[in-house]
């Protein structure tokens, strides 16, 4: 499989108020030292590769940096680390340059709330219209033929496209939000939990609508979602997000089966399932552990995790391969022998 | 066995400018003692309108037309506002979707705890603040005493959703309505928060009503699930019993579309249009009719009514076959 996005050591931090005082950092800031302001460590240290034609779910608990990772690789954000696109950097151009680069149509995204990220004052056709103007930089006739193609595509109603948002349905407000997305025909399309708001019924809809749009142009999908019901069925890989950390990877059937981390186990075992009255009762206790300069050296999941030994607290595990799948857990092996002998 | 609380005929509209929206159209249900039921359907179906309705707590344009309530002797729905003041909080408690919209935020959650235990605790005033610090204890938030002072805006939302549950149950109601309680948190988090519901039920001998979109949650979590379109409570069954055996087309066609029951995308249903507006004069009897693969000429008249102490109830003239009833002759064979 060949690499279409391939991330490297991907950071980000954000800096956060409550550290030294306003004249402390000042005195500093005057001296020429750093200001040393404590930091959230959202993203910190992330390497995967999506390749070409490959659905990619990424799943984690609000605020474990999903949507920075997100932001960081459509370049939306800055972030340290390398982003190639093919066998182009990307990373180091700032991401204002970027939105007016020959790759920003690419990359595309469909946000969360579709509602939400809609310009109320443009119809239908205009939010469709707009990244083809800018980036296609497509007129007149050849604009309204390339709306109307994409919108049937997607199964819009071409007599809708003059209606604003708030005239629309949730799931009609979802399609025009991929039609904009798929419009200037991107590599890769990532989607942040784009089923999020809307009920069973449309959601089926649109998940069906995302697999018949990338048969035909063969995108390749990084799909955002906290539903991991949805992204077993969507996906073919997937990727577990802890505290800004990648815990683990792997085949998404495997993972869901068989997780290794404590913390995907956790997860499967807190999804509700129609048919299966027994709940495991595996629970996480506790809080998670602050992103607020995390101790290097202890493992992130430290104090939730039902494992929790002497050697967590020394030294942070780091992801290890097990054939198809990674893991950041030094008991990983304990959990390994069951999934392969169940595979 | 006597219900906790009873809901015979309820009936609900809205007065709108573009028109009266009927919002609920004769729904009964109940709950016994002690027992956990879930209100499953689609956004618009009418779910938290019922429990508005029950709390007193409908929108100034909404007007219940017909319906008892019945609360032990009480009709909720005929009580006057200072009976329902001694009964809301006391008696029943409700859950809030939204913990972060819900709790006061200029006030620290210790003291929103503390003034339930006060006005309807029963709890002397200097007590209540050390009895609020147990309840947050008891609702599981660690460090309860440094939290107590904290406003909601200092905490996560499973937190705020903790504190939402200890103020709905300092008064150590008899019925809780809990209106998609876990809707907003992760998964993780739902477990925690659904375990901590049901134990603190079970301890308490508390009914509850659950109020959620996900067949899934309310499948694992409610002994009893009514499932509710478009205004009208079109299935109401044992859980077990519904998952296994649905009757009503559209119940069948969301257990369908839910993606837990698939192998794969292609094998997850889609339900066939919307739901009909609700304004409409015209409204047919059954409002699933004008999407439904079953509809027959029957399905003109009036829905059929249940008789009463029916385990599974359908509202349906064309049900799916009863597959119970088919099982036997085939395990015999």
């Amino acid at each position: 499989m060949t690499g279409l996005l391939d991330i490297a050591e991907v950071s980000k931090r954000f800096p956060v108020s409550g550290g030294p005082g306003l004249f402390a950092r000042l005195k500093r800031r005057i001296s020429g030292g750093p200001e040393n302001l404590p930091k959230v460590y959202a993203v910190d240290d992330v390497s995967f590769v999506i390749g070409k034609g490959e659905t990619v779910g990424l799943v984690g608990e609000s605020g474990c940096g999903k949507s920075t990772l997100v932001r960081a690789l459509t370049r939306l954000t800055d972030v340290s680390g390398s982003i190639k696109l093919g066998s182009r950097e990307l990373a180091l151009k700032p991401s204002r340059v970027f939105a007016r680069d020959r790759d920003r149509a690419r990359i595309q995204m469909v946000f969360q709330d579709a509602g939400d990220s809609i310009n109320p004052r443009f119809t239908a056709f205009a939010a469709i219209a707009d990244p083809l103007r800018r980036l296609r930089k497509l007129r007149g006739k050849a604009l309204k033929n390339r709306v109307e193609t994409v919108a049937g595509q997607c199964g819009l109603p071409l007599q809708l496209l003059s209606r604003f948002p708030h005239q629309l349905s949730g799931g009609q407000r979802a399609r025009v939000g991929i039609a904009r997305a798929i419009a200037v025909e991107p590599d890769l399309l990532v989607l942040d939990e784009p089923t999020a708001a809307l009920d069973v019924s449309v959601q089926v809809v649109i998940l069906q609508l995302l697999q018949r749009l990338k048969q035909e142009s063969g995108m390749s999908y990084l799909f955002v979602s906290h539903d991991l019901s949805v992204v077993r069925l969507l996906c073919d890989r997937v990727l577990v997000m802890y505290l800004g950390k990648i815990v683990e990877s792997g085949p998404a059937g495997e993972v869901f089966a068989h997780p290794l981390h404590p913390y995907t186990q956790a997860l499967v075992a807190a999804v509700p399932r129609l048919n299966d009255g027994a709940d495991t009762r595996l629970r996480l206790s506790g809080e998670p552990r602050s992103p607020i300069d995390p101790d290097p050296k202890v493992c992130r999941f430290y104090g939730r995790c039902p494992r929790g030994a002497e050697l967590c607290k020394t030294s942070m595990p780091a992801l290890r391969r097990f054939g198809q799948r990674e893991v950041a857990c030094h008991f990983a092996e304990d959990a390994l022998p069951q999934a392969k002998a169940a595979s | 066995m006597t219900p906790a609380l009873a809901v015979e005929g309820l009936s609900v509209e809205f007065r709108t400018r573009s028109g009266v929206v009927r919002a609920l159209d004769n729904i009964s249900f109940s709950v016994g003692k002690g027992e956990t039921i879930a209100l499953v359907g689609e956004s618009g179906s009418g779910k938290s309108v019922t429990a508005y309705a029950v709390m007193g707590i409908l929108d100034p344009a909404g007007r219940v037309t017909a319906g008892r309530a019945m609360l032990g002797d009480l009709d909720l729905l005929a009580a006057t506002p200072a009976e329902l003041a001694q009964v809301r909080g006391r008696r029943i408690a409700m859950i809030f979707q939204n913990p972060r919209t819900a709790l006061n935020p200029i006030r620290p959650v210790g003291r929103q705890i503390a003034d339930m235990l006060i006005r309807h605790g029963d709890v002397p005033r200097k007590a209540a603040p050390a009895q609020a610090v147990d309840m947050l204890r008891a609702v599981g938030i660690t460090d309860p005493a440094r939290r107590a002072k904290a406003y909601p805006f200092e905490m996560s939302g499973g937190m705020c959703q903790r504190v939402m549950i200890a103020i709905a149950l300092a008064a150590k109601p008899q019925l809780l309505i809990a209106d998609e309680p876990t809707t907003g948190l992760d998964v993780t988090t739902q477990a925690v928060i659904m375990d901590l519901v049901s134990d603190l039920a079970q301890e308490l001998g508390m009914a509850t009503i659950f109020i959620t979109h996900d067949l899934a949650l309310a499948g694992q979590r409610s002994a009893r699930i009514v499932v509710m379109h478009a205004g009208h409570v079109i299935e109401n069954a044992p859980t077990e019993e519904l998952l296994a055996n649905p009757r009503h087309p559209y119940t069948a066609e969301l257990i369908a579309a839910t993606p837990d029951s698939a192998q794969n995308l292609a094998a997850l249903a889609a339900i066939p249009g919307s739901l009909p507006d609700l304004r409409r004069a015209d409204l047919p009897p059954c409002r699933y009719s004008e999407r439904c693969p079953r509809k027959t000429a029957a399905c003109a008249q009036p829905l059929p009514q249940a008789a009463p102490g029916t385990a599974h109830s359908v509202a349906c003239w064309n049900p799916l076959p009863d597959r119970a009833a088919i099982a036997p002759e085939v395990s015999a064979a």
